[in-house]
């Protein structure tokens, strides 16, 4: 049964407020979810006013700043700061997105940063993968054959069929999606969540697999797969411009046609 | 060293309203809203079956303010889901999935949803 209230243990506490330093012109005020492991507090959210002036354009240059010059306590994952890397994924103004590819001036009012929603929290803006990692491992995400490759070349695809598994291909497991999914909130135990299906399907449509058939038996769940009801949140957060909730729709089709 | 229980990030309090979360929670909503009414449509057929008097009494209330509201309701409810139900069967087919094309679909469904409630309710008071 779903649990819409935060347990007590991670209900927010009022925080600290840092002010941004005397002769600062463009201030911005950041409100950020704070977690410290080692005091096992609830958590709080502490606002910042940033100098906008002497800061980078993008949501996460805001949050480097503050562990630069202000509070280096602040924890956070970030790596590749252009969009490919999926490191600095979190719910920035209400939505999941990546800090590195948000820019502070598209955002209305005080910046809000939360961690991906309904995950256990490490430290700060760092949530456990774990488990969402073990269902994209679960979907098998790699090649499936039968028959041996080509003796003289690689398993060649024609260009229609490699457009097919283009899109997909470009998920970078940052998990926008998948903690975006109230669905997902309710029932991550048993349902994969957006980013594992959409994996799938990436293999499902790959024309040089030969496992289709294990792969749909795997899918054919009403946890597993149908816990989607097409909220469509994933597809709106996809810091990508993927369209997870259409690959799943996809995959229940297929599934439909293989019964008839 | 102590290890404290990890706290669960917030979800519902945070997440952004947008037209598509918006509706579809209304769409379980409001098929939760019709299965109740599934019942007062039941009580109102025992009452036909019940005599004069049991049916003039649920009829006294059904056209009263409150009674009137709640069927009012019932069919606004009825042709929300009903509209969205086919939204759902469109998707069903892997049509609208494109961000702008489900916002669209979105609005259009509750627009008609409202115009043939008004229309129902028109239409009975003509009569």
């Amino acid at each position: 049964m779903a649990q819409f209230r935060l347990p007590p243990n991670s209900r927010l506490q009022k925080g600290r407020f840092f002010e941004a330093p005397a002769g600062a012109k463009q201030i911005r005020r950041f409100e950020v979810y704070r977690y410290d492991p080692d005091t096992g507090e609830n958590p709080r959210v502490d606002h910042y006013d940033v100098a906008l002036d002497q800061c980078g354009p993008m949501v996460l240059d805001g949050l480097i700043k503050i562990k630069n010059e202000v509070d280096p306590t602040l924890t956070f994952r970030r790596s590749c700061r252009e969009g490919i890397c999926g490191s600095c994924a979190m719910n920035i103004d209400g939505l999941n997105t990546l800090a590195c590819t948000l820019a502070i001036d598209d955002i209305k009012g005080p910046v809000k940063v939360y961690p991906l929603p309904h995950m256990e929290v490490i430290k700060d803006l760092v949530p456990d993968l774990t488990h969402f990692y073990a269902q994209y491992a679960s979907i098998k995400p790699w090649l499936q054959t039968r028959t041996p490759a080509p003796p003289d070349r690689e398993r060649l695809q024609s260009r229609a069929e490699q457009e097919l598994i283009n899109s997909p291909s470009a998920c970078i497991l940052c998990a926008c999606c998948s903690t975006s999914c109230p669905s997902y909130w309710w029932n991550s135990d048993r349902y994969l969540g957006p980013a594992a299906l959409l994996a799938a399907y990436r293999w499902l449509v790959d024309s040089r697999d030969e496992a289709s058939g294990e792969r749909l038996d795997a899918l054919e769940d009403s946890f597993r797969l149908y816990r989607c009801h097409t909220i469509m949140n994933c597809t709106n957060s996809c810091p990508k411009d993927l369209n997870p909730a259409r690959a799943i729709a996809e995959i229940k089709k297929t599934l439909a046609v293989r019964r008839m | 060293m102590v290890r404290y229980e990890r706290p669960l990030s917030p979800h519902l309090d945070v997440y952004r309203w947008e037209v598509s979360n918006a509706l579809s929670i209304l769409h379980r909503a409001t098929g939760v809203a019709l299965s109740f009414g599934a019942i007062a449509l039941v009580g109102w057929l025992m009452s036909v079956v019940g005599g004069p008097a049991a049916y003039n009494a649920l009829n006294g209330f059904f056209t009263g303010p409150i009674g009137g509201l709640m069927l009012f309701g019932w069919t606004f409810c009825f042709f929300y889901h009903l509209c969205n139900g086919i939204r759902h069967l469109a998707w069903d087919t892997g049509r609208g999935f494109e961000k702008d094309r489900a916002r669209m679909t979105g609005w259009f469904v509750v627009i008609v949803a409202l115009v043939m409630t008004l229309a129902v309710w028109l239409a009975a008071f003509i009569a």
